[in-house]
């Protein structure tokens, strides 16, 4: 046992780790929502919700179908990217061409809704989602008592962030949806179906969403307010990271959950509020965020 | 029945609107497999809205326009592009987000006997050099132009739509997009031109048909130009 700061070390690194976990789940909905901004144009209020979703599908996949963990973190984010797909078709496609605010409001209304609809079937207490046995238990390094699952969130929220900041940077794909962000008509006009890819990646965003639903589940309560106690901070991340930037979101969701961390051992009282501490600065220094390009 | 003699692209009675404004009022004009046609005429009559209008983006849109038989009127431009139709917009569409190799490499193949892209570099010298560059919109606007024509070379249309492409570049540049339409058309694209500058229009075109208020004015071949010299001149207002 040693001290930094006056600090155990339990402590400072505790607080680090829970921050690093806060992080991944910013880093990980903070990234649907920049690429969902980024192709429609839309900020998707409904990312709480959809998050929730994902941590109540895999609930429920285990309570009526038997299906597992690592079967629910494929499952869930299908099924609920499935449903994002079907918004997006018959509802969002209606609002590109309009104001931020109509979007806005759509998928605000869409979150109140399925929030309603969680709480009236499976009540606002919170649903126990239990651990799979091969992530129970954790490792004592020295210094701090790392648990498996945690450590694994990290790696996984790390690896789809990655993977994700890859397939747009850096292949065929991705160029096509950068390209789609541009100058939409443009890339329809050379022969690609802009409005698949649309209609997709707003999926993905979705399927994103549930995928950090899914990894919450065995950490928090699986609750209907689970989402929308989280987005707020989403947003200010995004907004920090700046709108669309996908590295920024990823960057900035984890340096974010660190910093939060800290601030909780360091000075307790700022903990809640540190974010939009930050928030206030950047948009004060770097009005486009600290990623964002300016328009 | 297989008619030789039909032309590779047949745009009638084409009308055009823009939200409210009605903009093309009955276009009709035709291009033939292995020419050169270009469209002349003074800003706002109409040319770059008929380019559109084949391609499928704009608002609206009533006609016909055939290409290799088919009608493509009522096709969406994602479709258009696949039956083998490639536009070079006027402002070029040099994509900021991607690099010169992803630019280059952007429009994808809809059928077979493209330009590869060793091809496209004999043609602009420039763009091998330039290649590593990380943003496509970093580069000069000659260099762009020739991006933005070399990238719809690979993708194996058969007519190539340019619109303007000389515009706003130096004379050196001019002679070098010149000489590669030329070469095209030595190669048996089919290219429709849009030019507000007939003099250079005249080293490339076979055929002309000069446009006023969204609608085709006159028409005569390349024989015919300098007998129609004035004529221009006060079509263009030159």
């Amino acid at each position: 046992m040693f001290e930094i700061f006056g600090i155990p070390s339990m402590a400072l690194f505790g607080q680090l780790l829970i921050g690093l976990i806060n992080g991944s789940f910013y880093a990980l909905l903070s990234l649907g929502l920049a690429v969902i901004f980024g192709m429609l144009n839309i900020i998707n209020f409904s990312h709480g919700a959809q998050y929730m979703m994902g941590a109540f599908a895999a609930y429920l996949l285990l309570k009526f179908t038997g299906l597992g963990y690592w079967p629910a973190l494929i499952v869930a984010p299908l099924l609920v990217g499935l449903f994002g797909v079907v918004i997006e078709r018959t509802m969002l496609r209606y609002l590109y061409k309009l104001d931020h605010l109509y979007g806005l409001l759509l998928t605000f209304g869409l979150a109140l809704i399925i929030e309603g609809v969680a709480r009236k079937n499976l009540g606002s207490a919170g649903l126990p989602y239990v651990l799979p046995d091969s992530l129970q238990g954790g490792h004592n390094l020295g210094f701090m008592f790392l648990p498996n699952y945690r450590a694994w969130v990290i790696v996984a929220s790390l690896v789809v962030c990655f993977g994700t900041w890859f397939a747009i940077e850096r292949t065929r794909l991705g160029a096509y949806l950068r390209a789609a962000t541009e100058n939409p008509t443009l890339v329809r006009a050379f022969g690609i179906n802009v409005p698949v890819m649309i209609t997709l990646t707003y999926g993905f965003g979705v399927a994103l969403a549930a995928f950090a639903g899914v990894m919450a589940a065995p950490i928090y309560n699986v609750s209907p307010q689970m989402g929308s106690d989280l987005i707020i901070v989403v947003f200010a991340v995004v907004v920090i990271g700046g709108m669309g930037s996908i590295l920024g979101a990823i960057i900035t969701g984890f340096g974010l959950g660190v910093v939060e961390g800290l601030t909780k051992v360091f000075f307790p009282e700022a903990s809640n509020t540190v974010i939009f501490v930050v928030m206030a600065i950047v948009l004060l220094v770097r009005p486009a965020g600290l990623f964002g390009r300016r328009a | 029945m297989l008619d030789v003699t039909a032309p590779l692209l047949a745009v009638n009675e084409l009308q055009a609107w823009y939200g409210e404004s009605h903009i093309l009022h009955g276009v009709s004009f035709d291009v033939r497999e292995g020419e050169v046609v270009t469209l002349l005429g003074r800003n706002g009559a109409g040319k770059t809205t008929t380019m559109k209008s084949i391609m499928g983006i704009v608002g609206q849109r009533t006609g016909s326009v055939r290409f290799e038989g088919q009608e493509l009127i009522g096709k969406q431009s994602n479709q258009i592009a696949r039956a083998g139709i490639a536009l070079c917009p006027e402002e070029r569409g040099i994509f900021a987000s991607l690099s010169v190799e992803e630019n280059l490499l952007l429009p994808p193949i809809v059928r077979p006997g493209g330009l590869t892209v060793p091809q496209i570099f004999e043609l602009f010298p420039n763009l091998k050099e330039r290649l590593g560059s990380s943003q496509g919109t970093k580069l000069s606007g000659g260099e762009q132009q020739m991006l933005a024509i070399g990238r719809i070379l690979r993708t194996g249309a058969r007519l190539l739509m340019l619109d303007e492409p000389t515009e706003g570049l130096a004379p050196v540049i001019i002679q070098q997009i010149g000489k590669t339409i030329r070469s095209l058309k030595q190669q048996g694209f089919t290219i429709l031109l849009v030019e507000q500058n007939f003099r250079f229009a005249s080293t490339v075109a076979d055929r002309y048909y000069v446009m006023e208020h969204g609608r085709i004015i006159d028409r005569f071949t390349n024989d015919e130009l300098d007998a129609n010299v004035d004529k221009l001149h006060e079509y263009l207002g030159v």
